[in-house]
């Protein structure tokens, strides 16, 4: 059975229709990417799954169950990990906060992956009690990133994680991704091709709300055509 | 001077009222968005339930109880039929809050009539002290009124220890950035939002508790009295700070009982005036001013 199954999904905002039809399908284990122009609609696809932006009509299945119609907070508790464009950090908050907040259970296994995200990123450790508003954006990310690893979902959504970040902090953010991608399934949402080449093996192009296109990262790389048409690379 | 500081006294006791609406106010306005006109009904019903309970028993102890819990129950209503349908339309939200504010106020009147109704201070609280300070002169201070500042500096603590060390007033704090990012977390915020209504609504109902006995006089009106001067409040210590609401609290009671007193003819347009002013020059409150101060010094 597949993790996520979406078939022709369509969402709204307001009186607006922005999705029109998306259909995916990841295996567990996968790292997929989705790619698009600005204003494709990868965002919405990504909060359309944790149920913050409404579903008129398709479907949306996880571990073959519906996540249509349900709150945020039950698709969390489902086990999907959630990091938003920009971070969604909690700035007043510190960064133990931040990732306390995040736990949905008080068990020793959650205990243990706060260490391995604190392994993981080492500036959060050093600055543990600290408000995250004193973080820079690289860390940020971090937090964001190793926030929602904090209940070791089986499916992780990170939006555009290079955004706004320099070169290095880009390279440094795609290794640690692609460590995560060894053991959960991650849809990568990403502008940046050279992170979404090093964190992911498959890929799908959102145009104008809609899935147009799928297939292997390795073959992308080497279809300047196909680049060109659909990410105006 | 000894004049002075029995108006900054009683200003300061004032303050604790002013204090327990604009705190309840800004979190609500910080966490859900939702400007709560229907906050001064909630102060009315907990003057009247206070005067009938302590009436009743005798007790100061139960009417104040009895105010809050009025407040309590009335705020989770209000939250679960209404405000909680609107969310997002900040049209819808000022509607249906001025609704409530009405409806609930004119039921006031239906069950209490509309003339002003005497309330008596509790025999413990009633006497006052005569404080000599040498050269100075005599400060008069009310017991009542020392009891206002106690129970405004516990709340005030209470309240900050929880917002800042317990899992609920984290998850609140969140709230006031992203109550949305909350929930993608794997919390129902819609329970926080309940939940945070009706305890402000304590709050409203306990400073209508004890401004009841301060007056020694209360009718339906007092709510709106309160509420438009805790707006202002909101407005000078940032909405969603709970700290900073305090301060507020401190500085228009204060302004208001210095200017009542020397410039009685501006006592009423002042606050407004600093409103307007803050909200000119720093309208994301002057607490962070204070805050952006305290950096300065450090460095
Ligand atoms: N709240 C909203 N109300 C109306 N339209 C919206 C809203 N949010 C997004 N849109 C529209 O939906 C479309 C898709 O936006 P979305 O943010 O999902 O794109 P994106 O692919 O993530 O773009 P980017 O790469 O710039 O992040 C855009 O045309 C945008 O204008
Ligand atoms: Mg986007």
């Amino acid at each position: 059975m597949s993790l996520l199954k979406v078939s022709g999904l369509v969402s709204y905002i307001g009186l607006f229709t922005i999705l029109h039809g998306i259909d995916m399908e990841i295996q567990p284990g996968e790292a997929v990417a989705i790619l698009g122009r600005n204003g494709a609609g990868k965002t919405t696809f990504l909060r359309t799954v944790m149920g913050l932006v409404k579903t008129r009509s398709g479907t949306i299945e996880y571990k073959g169950q519906s996540l249509v119609g349900k709150p945020p907070h039950k698709v969390s508790k489902m086990g999907i990990g959630y990091c938003p464009e920009d971070y969604g950090v909690f700035n007043e908050l510190s960064i133990e906060e931040n990732l306390i907040l995040a736990k949905h259970k008080n068990d020793a296994a959650t205990a243990e992956r706060i260490a391995y995200v604190l392994d993981l990123f080492p500036d959060l450790k050093k600055a543990f009690k600290r408000p995250a508003r004193t973080l820079s954006g690289g860390q940020r990310q971090m937090l964001s990133v190793g926030r929602s690893l904090v209940n070791s979902p089986p499916l992780i959504l990170i939006d555009e994680p290079s955004k706004g970040l320099a070169p290095v902090v880009i390279e440094k953010m795609s290794l640690a991704l692609k460590e995560i991608a060894r053991n959960s399934t991650i849809l990568l949402v990403e502008q940046n091709f050279h992170m979404a080449l090093i964190v992911t093996d498959r890929y799908y192009i959102i145009d104008e709300g809609k899935t147009v296109h799928n297939g292997l990262m390795k073959d992308l790389e080497n279809d300047k055509e196909l680049q060109h048409k659909h990410l105006g690379l | 001077m000894a004049n002075i500081l029995t108006l900054l006294f009683n200003g300061i006791s004032e303050g604790a009222l002013y204090f327990l609406m604009a705190s309840s106010l800004s979190i609500i306005l910080g966490l859900m968005g939702v400007v709560n006109f229907a906050h001064g009904a909630l102060f009315v019903w907990g003057a009247y339930v206070f005067r009938m309970v302590f009436i009743q028993t005798g007790s100061f102890f139960f009417g104040i109880m009895a105010a809050m819990v009025a407040g309590f129950v009335i705020g989770f209503i209000f939250e679960k039929l209404f405000v909680s349908r609107v969310y997002g339309n900040v049209g819808a939200q000022i509607m249906i809050t001025l609704g409530l504010s009405i409806v609930f106020t004119e039921l006031i009147r239906v069950f209490w009539g509309p003339t002003p109704l005497i309330v008596t201070r509790p025999e413990f609280l009633a006497g006052v002290s005569h404080i000599q300070l040498g050269g100075v002169g005599t400060v008069i201070i009310s017991h009542y009124r020392l009891f206002l500042i106690i129970v405004g500096v516990v709340i005030a603590i209470l309240g900050h220890l929880l917002l800042t060390k317990t899992r609920i007033g984290m998850t609140i704090r969140a709230g006031v950035q992203s109550g949305e990012m909350v929930s993608a977390l794997g919390i129902n915020i819609n329970l926080y939002f309940t939940l945070v209504f009706a305890a402000g609504g304590a709050l409203a109902g306990l400073g209508g508790a004890l401004f009841a006995p301060l007056s020694q006089s209360i009718n339906p009106e007092i709510g709106n009295m309160f509420q438009l001067d805790a707006f202002i409040v909101v407005v000078i210590g940032g909405m969603g700070s709970f700290m900073g609401s305090a301060v507020g609290s401190l500085f228009i009671a204060i302004m208001i009982a210095l200017i009542g007193w020397y410039v009685p003819a501006l006592s009423s347009v002042a606050p407004v005036t600093i409103m307007a002013l803050v909200l000119i020059f720093r309208p994301q409150g002057l607490f962070s001013l204070l805050g952006l101060l305290r950096q300065a010094v450090k460095k």
